[in-house]
């Protein structure tokens, strides 16, 4: 059997017969990758409400990724049922669309956040990023206390037209009132007019339970309170998410 | 390079021409069962790829659909539990109480769905937590603890704005807003310790009863009773949501914290809130 595999010689001998028979080889390995990308977008379930974040969760979700919070929280309910039941409708791919990079994650030593969102209070979410022992007695999660101090926005503009350059649809309406707009979502009584016209339904409140100034504990809060919360699930079937 | 395949004169084995200072390698061929083995992955492998969405653009022979996999799963579920389910989604909460077989189902469901929805605030055995989280297991309500008042409760959740029907009601900051002056807050506050017995400087104690009756009497009552009409706490008793201290309670006064609760129809079937509503009843402050 594979008596053929002797004259492998052949190959060996010849450099360019060797050298077209590599770029073939590792060709097959790169195209299998690089191939299904071009048909990423079919794969983006066309579902309504998602939108890009504001600046206020923007900065937050950069709190989330330099704080490491993937490393024990996913953002991705599978569709198992046991997933379903615990945590809510299973993830689309819709849904981290704007996400450079997405926050699936690939742990789960806390519960997955995909669908946090609005499960709990503004108060409980600051209380126990602050000292989580103290509501989840059992909890291994370290405290983040230190995030209730000012928060540095000043390069939110920048950080925006970043993403605008990979692809994320902000106007430049809304990179011009970037600062405007964090600052109005973080504080209750701020004027919603201009805020709530740019970004549909987005929440404004004193997530760190100060109206008055903004921190870093008011951005997190904004984001998690996001998480999930932008598709409506109530109508959608799988036939209709399924791409033609 | 083989040069000089030859039989190995001690094994018998033919070796691969290949030689180094003298050491010759034998051609010994891979072990039988891992080469089936092998063979049998690719075969797997193309199998796998024939029945199941491998490939762009192809859907499988088999037509499996994860998502549809566990919408089909998820349903079966649903299915064993129909009966049961339906009868409690159509049942009131007083009903379910009275009724032993829905009970003891409600009583079983709802401890998987307070575990799931409400223990991370209200704790694992609603016990509560300081900071705003209130204990479910005493008889200390603040928006009522009737089967009822517990049901709307959940239902419309507390101060949430996407809910119309949310238990609401605000506090004024009196400090915050101006209204009471640093020294009248701390009088305020030396009132309120004296409801509950603790109070330690007469003078303040009386500047603060005559704030207190104009202040706050209307809302917390004359005697600090409360009042469950708008959520208002009692502040007669020795159970205190944000301290107890007299600068928790002044800091309460100068700028209130208030609690918010999600409103939990919409993310939860009627059957499931009656379950819970039934369970938190249970847990030891029913009325």
């Amino acid at each position: 059997m594979f008596r053929w595999l002797r004259d492998h010689g052949i190959i060996e001998r010849n450099l360019v017969l060797m050298g077209v028979l590599t770029l073939i080889t590792v060709s097959i390995g790169g195209l299998v990758q690089i191939v299904p990308l071009f048909a990423v977008e079919t794969t983006i379930e066309r579902v309504s409400g998602v939108r890009p974040y504001t600046p206020l969760e923007q900065v937050g979700r950069d709190i989330y990724v330099r704080e490491g919070c993937y490393t024990c929280h996913s953002q991705m309910i599978r569709p198992f049922r046991d997933e379903l039941e615990r945590y809510g409708h299973y993830s689309l791919a819709a849904e981290s669309m704007y996400d450079h990079p997405f926050q699936w994650g690939s742990k789960r030593t806390g519960p997955d956040l995909a669908r946090v969102g609005g499960r709990y209070s503004d108060d409980w979410q600051a209380a126990h990023l602050r000292s989580p022992r103290a509501l989840v007695p059992g909890s291994v999660m370290p405290p983040y206390a230190f995030l209730d101090r000012p928060l540095d926005y000043r390069d939110i503009q920048d950080r925006m037209r970043a993403l605008r350059a990979v692809g994320v649809p902000y106007t430049d309406e809304m990179i011009a009132n970037a600062r405007a707009d964090l600052e109005a979502q973080a504080r209750p009584d701020a004027d919603p007019t201009g805020f709530q016209s740019r970004y549909a339904r987005a929440r404004q409140g004193a997530f760190d339970g100060d109206p008055v100034r903004v921190t870093e504990m008011d951005a997190l809060v904004a984001y998690l309170q996001m998480l999930g919360t932008l598709v409506d699930f109530r109508d959608v079937t799988p036939a209709q998410l399924r791409q033609p | 390079m083989p040069t000089k395949i030859e039989k190995d004169a001690v094994t018998g084995q033919e070796t691969t021409g290949h030689e180094w200072d003298g050491v010759k390698e034998l051609n010994n061929p891979l072990p039988k069962w891992w080469l089936w083995t092998f063979y049998a992955t690719i075969v797997f492998g193309v199998a796998w790829m024939v029945i199941y969405p491998s490939l762009p653009g192809w859907k499988g022979s088999s037509g499996w659909v994860a998502r549809e996999a566990v919408v089909a799963d998820v349903a079966a579920a649903q299915a064993a539990n129909a009966p049961m389910m339906a009868r409690l989604r159509e049942a009131t909460p007083a009903q379910i109480a009275a009724d032993p077989e829905l009970r003891a189902f409600a009583l079983a469901g709802g401890r998987v769905a307070f575990a799931n929805n409400c223990a991370a605030c209200h704790g694992a055995g609603g016990q509560g937590a300081v900071g705003g989280f209130p204990a479910l297991v005493d008889d200390d309500w603040l928006w009522g603890g009737s089967l009822d008042a517990i049901e709307a409760t959940i239902r419309h959740g507390i101060r949430t704005a996407e809910d119309a029907d949310a238990r609401n009601s605000a506090m004024p900051r009196f400090g915050l807003d101006g209204m009471l002056t640093n020294n009248q807050i701390g009088d305020v506050a030396e009132f309120v310790l004296w409801m509950t017995g603790r109070a330690t400087h007469a003078a303040e104690t009386e500047r603060g009863r005559v704030i207190y009756a104009e202040q706050c009497a209307a809302c917390h009552g004359a005697t600090g009773e409360g009042n469950r009409e708008l959520g208002v706490p009692r502040l007669s008793d020795q159970v205190w949501l944000y301290g107890s201290t007299k600068q928790d309670v002044m800091a309460m006064v100068r700028n209130p914290r208030m609690g918010v609760m999600p409103a939990w129809q919409g993310r939860l079937d009627p059957a499931v809130i009656n379950m819970l509503t039934v369970y938190v009843h249970a847990l030891g402050g029913g009325e």
